[in-house]
């Protein structure tokens, strides 16, 4: 019953936003009424997938067999949580999540779009029953989560170890809400450019979601990241692994619309600009979905290869950001010039934020899909990787931090202070940590040195905005700025550290064997059986000591028997000045145990440079719509008055 | 200095053109001699000695040798037509071992392969799409 109620949720939902797309486009042909029936219908929608994803979290809950999911996904001895988190560790349920949160964010502008002109909402709620309809119709008919198998197995084949993870939980739920997020700017920007309401009261209705998503954005890709380094035991953080790219992609795009729509918010400028970054955002967060879901590209989240499922996503994509971009096109010359700003403005600081952030869209995508391109010309096959994008994004990436340098400092319009005295003090900063660099460490390499100089320069001078100025007074909103870039300093430290001074050691030990890593002195104690839930492991005892005192590393490796799969759990000893991160390997025939380890000072700072770029986003947001709030109380009470 | 506003569109869609096509030159600079491109042991004569490439096929039955410092291995991987010895120092991963597929990162060194990374294989149902074709040439040996 629970699988079918799904089932049919999802037709319902799928129904209501055909209705919720027609009546778009009736109401625009001036032959329906409007809102009344929008608002409901999103809602409903909305609760409806909802809805339906919940069945299918029950059906992973109570590890119901006789469908097909969850019997090549689950195992009835798998942990309640990884029966919970597993619902979308597969295609067919996260294309559900996906789905959910779709339908969803329409509920939201329903809910919450209440300055949006009338035409406006029922443009944007169409636009977004559109995009809806094309997944509803991928879901039911190419990836049906609820399918039941004639004959129940007695087990089911158990869910990929690396994914058994409290990460599964957090990780892909966040970035699906920061994803699927954007499609409301995307919808948003659609009913502007059809409606011709592209102004700054579009911006100030666009900016919640798109501060809203891209928060989420930084924190899912914070998470991936720290999670892809504890669990799969290389030692990195970051691998350009495509999937990885796919999500990186439309935080580019969303980084660069929050500023833009700012400038259009504030200042009526970047108007085209901002409606083509908009469409873009969403795009990308298409394009990875594709990626991801195609199976197109060698990847560790690449679940199955389908060819017929591929080509469904693609000829979506190519529908909605061909539609979405040949509007943009048509109506591009009606939208308004921008107002005017001089060489040396914010505005400008921004124009080049997001000119340099393109770019480095750019290139990631170019390096992401390049694999593709070259084998269908050629049918040559070939794989982009670490060397190509270290290469390509870190140089851009400096510029970009060097920008921020002095950006946030200069006028809206036009800076008067000389531009001369603006540069002077940060140039220094950078220059000396450079010398000081040179001096303590000579070894280093250039794209290091250069971001801990601009790390410890922008650690200073993104606090600027806040000189001179009361403290209790400053806005919400400014705090918010000064936070998150003042996390791009953090995270880029971290960044620049791992790779200048992380120490390795790869080594065999017998039990009492000392091994050495940086400033640390480990030893092997002992190697017990471990056994858990649904594995059974080796695990090693490690007394790790620099000085004085001592701490203990347990990593294991782990052999799971559904499906049989053998992993290597990382053991981690977090100290203020870095992680000391250690891996235990297979035992070789004279009895001596591989053992990996790593010193990497300072490496915490990565995530939480991410943590704070969020919580910046999240002060911001909130100081924001304060202040509209309060604007609109004393409005209000100023008509009481008149 | 204020632009004129018919000039500042001007300047600012021209500016959008240039660093779309900075960025396109940037990414085929770069991609000239960063692309790792996928060989078998077979047609691994064409390749450029010293670059970054990935290899990929079989691993001999019988060919895993474990060096003296117990954290090098060696082994020869073929795809049916040639094989090719591999040397690689570190932790190998999970699911590697001798006749099932293999795909290796690195360089080749006069007549070795000299691995930095053995790429994973997730699951025992995943197969990196670059592995079908070779995975069909050469049935389980």
């Amino acid at each position: 019953m629970i699988a079918e109620t799904g089932l049919a949720a999802l037709w319902l939902a799928a129904a209501l936003s055909l209705l919720q797309l027609l009546l778009g486009v009736g109401y625009s042909r001036g032959i329906m009424g409007g809102t009344a029936a929008a608002r409901p219908i999103a809602i409903a929608q909305g609760l409806l997938t909802l809805l339906s994803f919940g069945m299918l979290i029950a059906l992973f809950l109570r590890t119901d067999l006789s469908v097909s999911l969850v019997a090549a996904n689950s195992h009835s001895a798998k942990p309640w949580m990884y029966k919970f988190a597993g619902a979308w560790g597969n295609h067919e349920g996260s294309m559900l999540l996906w789905v959910s949160v779709l339908a969803a964010a329409g509920a939201g502008i329903a809910m919450f779009g209440k300055r949006l002109s009338e035409p406006m909402l029922v443009a944007t709620l169409g636009a977004q029953a559109a995009i809806g309809l094309g997944f509803y119709v991928f879901l039911l008919f190419a990836s049906n989560p609820f399918a039941r198998l004639d004959l129940a197995p007695m087990e089911g084949r158990g869910l990929n170890p690396l994914l058994q993870d409290p990460g599964l939980a957090f990780h892909p739920p966040t970035l699906y809400l920061g994803y699927v997020g954007l499609s409301v700017a995307f919808s948003l920007a659609v009913a502007a450019l059809l409606t011709r309401e592209v102004g700054p009261a579009l911006a100030r209705a666009m900016r919640p979601w798109v501060l809203a998503a891209w928060i989420l954005l930084t924190l899912g890709i914070t998470a991936g990241s720290y999670w892809a380094y504890y669990e799969l035991g290389w030692g990195g953080w970051w691998f350009w692994d495509p999937v990885e790219n796919a999500s990186l992609m439309p935080w580019l795009a969303a980084t660069a619309l929050l500023h833009s729509v700012n400038v259009l918010a504030a200042r009526g400028g970047l108007r085209a600009w901002t409606m083509m970054l908009a469409v873009l955002a969403f795009s990308m967060s298409m394009v990875g979905t594709f990626l991801v879901r195609s199976g197109i590209l060698t990847s560790v989240h690449a679940f199955a290869v389908d060819p017929q499922r591929g080509t469904f996503i693609l000829v979506l994509l190519s529908l909605y950001i061909g539609g979405a971009l040949a509007l943009f096109a048509a109506r591009v010359g009606t939208i308004r010039e921008g107002a005017r700003f001089a060489l040396v403005s914010r505005e400008a600081a921004l124009v080049a934020n997001n000119l340099l952030l393109s770019v480095i869209l750019g290139v990631v995508l170019l390096g992401t899909l390049y694999p593709l391109l070259v084998e269908a010309v050629t049918g040559e096959k070939l794989s982009v990787g670490a060397p190509y994008f270290n290469a390509v994004v870190g140089p851009l990436a400096l510029i970009l931090a060097a920008f921020l340098l002095i950006g946030p400092r200069l006028r809206w319009r036009r800076d008067s202070a000389p531009l001369l005295g603006r540069i002077a003090i940060p140039a220094l900063i950078v220059v000396g940590a450079l010398l000081i660099s040179w001096l303590a460490a000579p070894q280093i390499g250039l794209l290091p040195r250069f971001g801990l100089a601009i790390a410890a320069a922008l650690g200073v001078f993104s606090l600027a905005p806040l000189f001179g100025r009361n403290l209790r007074r400053a806005p919400l909103s400014l705090w918010g700025m000064v936070i998150a870039h003042f996390g791009v300093a953090v995270a880029l430290a971290g960044m620049a550290a791992d790779s200048a001074f992380t120490r390795e050691t790869l080594a065999v030990a017998r039990v009492n064997d000392r091994l050495a890593v940086g400033p640390w002195v480990v030893r092997l104690a002992k190697l017990d059986p471990v056994v858990g839930p649904n594995w059974t492991a080796i695990e090693a005892t490690l007394r790790a000591s620099r000085g004085e005192g001592a701490i203990v590393l347990k990593p294991q490796t782990r052999a799971f028997t559904d499906p049989p799969t053998e992993t290597n759990e990382a053991a981690i000893h977090t100290a203020l000045d870095g992680q000391l991160y250690a891996v235990i390997g297979r035992q070789d025939a004279d009895g001596r145990w591989q053992v990996r380890l790593w010193w990497k000072p300072f490496v915490t700072l990565i995530w939480l440079g991410g943590v704070l770029i969020a919580l910046g986003g999240l002060l911001a947001l909130i100081g924001r719509q304060w202040r509209q709030r309060g604007v609109r109380r004393r409005q209000r009470e100023a008509e009481e008055w008149a | 200095m204020m632009v004129r506003p018919k000039h500042q569109r001007l300047v600012l869609v021209s500016l959008a053109l240039a660093a779309l096509l900075g960025a396109v030159l940037l990414a085929m600079w770069g991609l000239k001699d960063r692309a790792a491109y996928f060989y078998t042991p077979s047609d691994i004569g064409r390749a450029a000695p010293g670059r970054a490439m990935r290899l990929g096929g079989m691993v001999d039955k019988g060919s895993l040798i474990h060096e003296v410092d117990g954290v090098t291995i060696r082994f020869t991987v073929s795809d049916g037509k040639a094989r090719l010895p591999v040397t690689y120092r570190g932790i190998v991963p999970d699911l590697f071992r001798e006749g099932s597929g293999v795909v290796a990162e690195g360089r080749l060194d006069r007549g070795t392969f000299i691995a930095d990374a053995i790429l994973a294989k997730h699951d025992e149902s995943y197969m990196p799409p670059q592995m079908e074709n070779l995975a069909v040439a050469a049935p389980a040996q």
